[in-house]
């Protein structure tokens, strides 16, 4: 335990020595990446342990806050988070650091460093607090904290409006968490977490309400539609390695609070399962719709972590489908599966968000339409931007296929039993779909801003990017292929976890387990074999290419001489038939102006796919809240003595109404 | 009734009458010199309604409280006045007849409510907690009622008046640091609104508080 609060000091020492140096920018880009990457790998090593031991490590320190104590504990299920909760943010450090240097000078690198480490000790806090007071208080920091990441341009207009959006969808989630605590503490003498899971709550009545409230909670700060809208405006905003913690870690914390709670809640009925398997239809289904409509790159990843939280969703979905029917072959692999999807996310997801911080480092756009043809010029990042691509889209032989293909068996093995088929055919129907949709996605992404010429001077003058940057992409890629290759094993590693997840102690969760690891054997045999038939064919290439001269010149265009960058497919020509056909759901605004005539000159297209949600649903909501309030601007009428009044009024009520 | 308890009893009724002559005058130096009174005849009540042997601790008290109270916060006060170039309270919220009558409404209330009111320990005199809730009162209509920066600051000395005459009732144990620490807050709160009262003046020429409203949004 001593580490792990080790690394949480050594994290908050080294943002405050940061932003001591804010005067000086090397210095302080310096000691933040150093300091958040010695932290994690200090905090790492017990998580490591008790994964790999299964044991327990707890620490219970008297706190004078009322109900509150100091207590936390790293189980397996905490470990597990903490994996990638201080992982990923050690990566992007090292990126961050030389990402920042552009900003060194015009930005106060000092204060970003102190709240990215702040955010990454408040996110390890988080996942091992056993206490509610102090998971609140950790819970608030870390979303402060990424506040004011988020704001780091707040020069920027958009940044500002980014930065408030976020900071009220994270209150109005925090404001369901207290009232689910207040809920849990009802008959418990204190808010330990060991009293929340001794209590019993089997069977009571307010468990479903608990329930319910947590996955509005934590699904505020996972991103579940409809409560997502947060997402595709503070991603974009952040700086690129900020937008990989938050998108890669900082949201997985919802998944990790609702895990928490239900194991406090004892025995799940099935209509929880339906539940997340609905919002993980709609999650998946519209977040990738969503991304695909859009032209920002960041802000598209951003739609494409709403689409994988949803399918993590699916995964708990059918896990507590398969806990409530007392199906243990579909609990554990369905919390396998969306599980294993948490980790991969924040891996490929990481190195996407990294890939594409990259593009707008060397480019200044976030505007696919405007880049292209990076790949020739960003060699490595484009490589690596494939991989992730490759890996989100859950295609084999990487890490994104091993998580989806046990979501897929998950509801495979529970077809046929009462209440789970339909559930089932719905999550494969999604799963098939989000995959196809998702492919389509980023062959737009990828192909639009990698392949073809550069569409603007600015993506012609790219480079590749510093090594510091490369590195931490390629670990990252590196990570998609081995957990892609090394599947049944990883599965295996997790079975403390998913022991913790589901509470069995009567049923073997490695004999549950069995069923779907040999298949992916066979399956991890042939990605080896994929790979090295990849490796093959490209050294091949290579060799055959050696001493020849091969030439480049343009494509055969029937004839037509005058050849420009502009009359390249774009990235809203490649969707178009896919948003058409879901137009229904998307709603974009189009502004048309179309070529006519033989000779056509001139000719505009503009197109803006907003959230439906922000549109239909938040935006008439809190109009009719504005409006409600400015009916009491009467009672503000500045003046220092009417204030005075109300307040002497109401005491002098007061104490008359009490002495009555 | 005694002859102590009899004077104590003279002691309050002039300290209400200062409220009240606080209430119904205009002149902005009057006001300031009834409550450097007032504030004269505060510190005198522990030395009049101890008993016999007074303790050492009550004659600093009551000599700190005094010095304050009727001396420094006064010059400061008036200075700030000259300063200003205020003489009158022009057009207060409340009329001065109309104040009058309210606090003569919220001495009846302050009567009722001390008769009312549970108290922990017997009291010398039972007008005393009327005294200190009227004062509290009559401070806040100060507050409410008046335009000139001075008068509310006159308002919340007043009001803090009160609470020392319900802290002298009740607390007779109380340690002197906490008391001194009081008169110490206080007097910060004098100079600090002096000060500003200054620079607020220098600024915009005027101490009308009502015209801050049009820093509201």
């Amino acid at each position: 335990m001593s580490l792990i609060l080790t690394a949480i000091i050594v994290l908050c020492a080294s943002g405050l020595a940061s932003l001591g140096c804010g005067r000086i920018p090397g210095r302080a880009n310096a000691i933040g990446a150093a300091g958040t990457v010695l932290g994690c790998l200090i905090g790492l090593a017990p998580a490591a342990e008790a994964l790999w031991s299964g044991q327990a490590q707890a620490l219970h320190m008297a706190w004078p806050v009322p109900l509150g104590s100091f207590h936390i504990q790293i189980d397996a299920l905490s470990a597990f988070f903490l994996l990638p909760v201080l992982g990923l943010p050690a990566i992007a450090a090292i990126y961050g650091k030389t990402y920042l240097a552009a900003y060194s000078g015009k930005k106060n690198l000092g204060a970003s460093w102190f709240f990215y480490t702040i955010l990454v000790a408040s996110m390890a806090l988080v996942v091992i607090a056993r206490n509610a007071v102090l998971f609140l208080m950790a819970w608030e920091i870390m979303s402060l904290s990424s506040f004011f990441l988020v704001c780091f341009e707040d020069e920027k207009e958009a940044t500002r409006k980014a930065g408030w959006t976020y900071l009220v969808a994270t209150h109005i989630g925090t404001a369901f968490l207290l009232v689910m605590f207040v809920l849990l503490t009802h008959h418990n003498p204190s808010m330990d977490f060991d009293h929340f899971s001794a209590a019993g709550m089997n069977g009571a009545s307010i468990s479903g309400l608990v329930f319910l409230l947590a996955v509005v909670g934590f699904g505020t700060k996972a991103g579940f539609m409809p409560f997502h809208v947060w997402l595709p405006e503070a991603h974009p905003a952040a700086p690129s390695h900020v937008s990989a913690v938050m998108s890669g870690v900082m949201i997985k914390t919802g998944i990790y609070g609702i895990l928490r709670i239900l194991t406090f809640l004892g025995h799940p009925d099935p209509w929880w399962g339906w539940v997340l398997t609905g919002i993980g239809v709609v999650s998946g289904i519209l977040g990738v719709l969503f991304a695909l409509a859009q032209h920002d790159l960041k802000r598209l990843l951003a739609y494409h972590s709403v689409e994988n939280i949803g399918i993590i969703a699916l995964g708990l979905g059918m896990g507590v489908l398969g806990m409530a029917l007392n199906q243990p072959v579909l609990a554990v692999i369905g919390f396998a599966g969306g599980l294993l999807h948490v980790l991969n996310h924040a891996i490929f997801k990481g190195l996407l968000f990294l890939g594409a911080g990259a593009v707008l480092h060397e480019t200044g756009e976030r505007d696919i339409e405007k880049l292209g043809g990076l790949m020739r010029r960003m060699p490595v990042t484009g490589a690596l931007f494939l991989l992730g691509a490759v890996a989100i889209c859950g295609l084999p032989p990487l890490n994104g296929f091993i998580s989806e293909f046990l979501i897929y068996m998950a509801a495979l093995s529970g077809m046929g039993a009462a209440g789970v088929s339909l559930s089932g055919i719905a999550v494969i129907t999604a799963l098939a779909m989000i995959g196809g949709l998702a492919a389509a996605c980023f062959t737009k992404a990828f192909g639009v801003v990698f392949l073809g010429e550069a569409r603007t001077s600015a993506t012609e003058k790219a480079h590749e990017v510093s090594a510091a940057m490369r590195f931490s992409m390629a670990i990252l890629g590196l990570g998609c292929v081995l957990i892609g290759v090394s599947g049944p094993a990883v599965i295996s590693a997790m079975k403390p976890v998913l022991e913790t997840v589901t509470g069995y102690q009567n049923y073997d969760v490695a004999a549950c387990l069995a069923g779907s690891l040999a298949p992916l054997k066979h399956i991890s045999a042939a990605a080896v074999i994929f790979l090295a038939a990849a490796g093959v064919l490209i050294w091949l290439r290579r060799w055959l290419l050696s001493g020849r001269n091969p030439a480049e010149s343009g494509t055969w265009s029937c004839g037509y001489l005058r050849s420009s960058a502009r009359i390249q497919y774009t990235a809203s020509s490649f969707a178009q038939p896919l948003t058409g056909m879901f137009g229904f759901f998307l709603q974009t605004h189009q502004e048309i102006e179309p070529v006519e005539g033989y000779f056509p000159s001139k000719g505009r297209l503009h197109t803006d796919t907003g959230d439906i949600f922000t549109r239909n649903l938040y935006r008439p909501i809190f109009k009719g809240v504005e409006r409600f309030l400015l009916r009491l601007h009467w009672i503000q009428q500045g003046r220092v003595q009417l204030y005075v009044l109300y307040v002497a009024v109401t005491l002098l009520f007061l104490l008359v109404w009490n002495l009555r | 009734m005694t002859h102590m308890e009899l004077w104590i009893d003279i002691l309050i009724v002039l300290l209400i009458l200062t409220n009240l002559k606080l209430m119904g005058s205009s002149r902005l130096s009057a006001c300031i010199r009834t409550v450097a009174l007032q504030g004269i005849l505060l510190g005198a009540l522990p030395l009049i309604a101890g008993h016999g042997q007074i303790p050492f601790r009550v004659v600093i008290l009551s000599g700190v409280t005094i010095l304050l109270k009727g001396v420094v916060f006064p010059w400061l006060l008036l200075r700030a006045l000259r300063t200003s170039n205020t003489r009158r309270e022009m057009e207060p919220f409340i009329g001065y007849s109309t104040s009058m009558l309210i606090s003569v409404g919220l001495i009846g209330l302050a009567m009722w409510m001390g008769g009312r009111l549970p108290l922990p320990v017997p009291l010398k005199s039972p007008l005393v907690v009327p005294l200190a809730l009227f004062t509290i009162m009559t401070g806040l209509l100060a507050i409410v009622s008046r335009r000139k920066a001075i008068s509310q600051v006159l308002g919340y000395l007043v009001m803090e008046n009160g609470i020392y005459a319900f802290g002298l009732t009740l607390a007779q144990k109380e340690p002197m640091l906490i008391e001194l620490g009081t008169l110490l807050d206080v007097f910060m709160a004098v100079f600090v609104m002096g000060i500003a009262i200054f620079h607020i003046n220098r600024e915009f020429d005027h101490i009308d508080t009502d015209l801050l409203a049009s820093l509201r949004d």
